[in-house]
């Protein structure tokens, strides 16, 4: 197995993010702070094997977000995104 | 620390305890569960939850799964494959009985979501149990009495792997505007007239010719979502249109 085997989308930050977002988080629309994509959380390439999860630009495979929990905190790294569009609540 | 539910925002996932209803063997490495779950808001076909574990030493393994109901079923369904090294799976349809609890999250997603508002044609490709949450959708495009015409392109080892087959194989023969065909990749039955082959290109081609303007979804292990999602590509499909839903390695 190689680490192309161990790819997953934005769909598997749904539980992650839910912790943190009210809204939810994999139709919310991010753009690449380095290429300038927007994608649906949900499009975004993901890895979960880090001590985290790490979301990485399916356009230009730039980092652009990750998430760690651990002793009771969650620490959400957002430095690859230059903007986080979501559906405010009704 | 104890956490006031009043402080929790609207929305926020928060765990639940589910209660086995029925185990209820889908193929020799499939099962479906049958929960009851107090305080669930009910779901949209496509949706997951998590699952987590916990040992007696506190030690918590954690891992999604699709949900297989359509929207307003009474009971959650969860269809679960049966992992040789898994560290949940396993437990879930080897060691749990009725009247038995766990926790879980959800429901999770809205991105591998279809309710029938954004129409179709609604064209699926399923590897294995990567059929759950297009099964859900199926369920509610049923349910519903929906009449997009709907398409399932779905790839199993054998004839004995092919989940929801009896079912499957129903809905099709009761409505015209929805088409299921199967390829078997390692063995298939004598006189087995279908594809015998894994996805391919030209494959997709032939089951969907004409349908780029379709919404299309693909589920699978990893490196077969690659495959479907880029022949789909390939011959015509937007590719924001295409959604995928990747689970990781097959349990191969």
């Amino acid at each position: 197995m190689d680490t192309a085997d161990l790819m997953l989308d934005g769909n598997a930050l749904g539980g992650a993010l839910g912790e943190v977002f009210v809204a939810e988080i994999t139709v919310a629309r991010s753009t690449c702070g380095s290429c300038g994509a927007v994608r649906e959380i949900g499009a975004l390439v993901v890895y979960t094997q880090a001590p985290g999860s790490v979301a990485r630009c399916p356009d230009c495979d730039a980092v652009l977000l990750r998430v760690v929990r651990a002793e009771g905190r969650i620490w959400l790294e957002l430095q690859g995104v230059s903007c986080l569009e979501l559906r405010a609540p009704a | 620390m104890k956490i006031d539910p009043a402080i929790i925002p609207l929305g926020a996932l928060r765990w639940l305890l589910a209660e086995v209803v029925e185990l209820v063997p889908e193929t020799p490495r499939v099962t479906s569960l049958v929960l009851d779950v107090p305080g669930w808001a009910g779901h949209r076909p496509g949706q997951h939850v998590d699952v987590r574990l916990t040992a007696e030493d506190g030690y918590q393994a954690q891992r999604s799964y699709s949900i297989a109901t359509p929207a307003d079923a009474e009971r959650l369904v969860l269809t679960v494959e049966e992992l040789d090294d898994g560290e949940v799976s396993p437990f879930l349809t080897e060691e749990l009985g009725a009247g038995d609890r766990f926790e879980l999250r959800g429901p999770i997603g809205g991105h591998f979501v279809w309710d029938g508002s954004a129409g179709g044609p609604l064209h699926l490709v399923g590897g294995g149990s990567g059929v759950v949450p297009l099964m859900a959708m199926l369920r509610h495009r049923a349910a519903a009495g929906l009449d997009v015409p709907a398409t399932l392109l779905y790839s199993s080892r054998t004839l004995e792997d092919v989940i929801y087959r009896e079912e499957l194989d129903a809905l099709a023969r009761a409505d015209p505007a929805f088409r299921v065909v199967h390829t078997l990749t390692r063995a298939q039955p004598e006189a087995w007239d279908g594809y015998a082959r894994r996805i391919d290109g030209e494959m997709l081609a032939e089951v969907f010719e004409g349908g780029g303007e379709a919404n299309a979804f693909v589920c699978g292990p990893t490196r077969f979502v690659e495959v479907a999602a880029d022949g789909l590509v390939a011959i015509g499909y937007e590719p924001g249109s295409v959604r995928t839903e990747r689970f990781g390695p097959s349990g191969a």
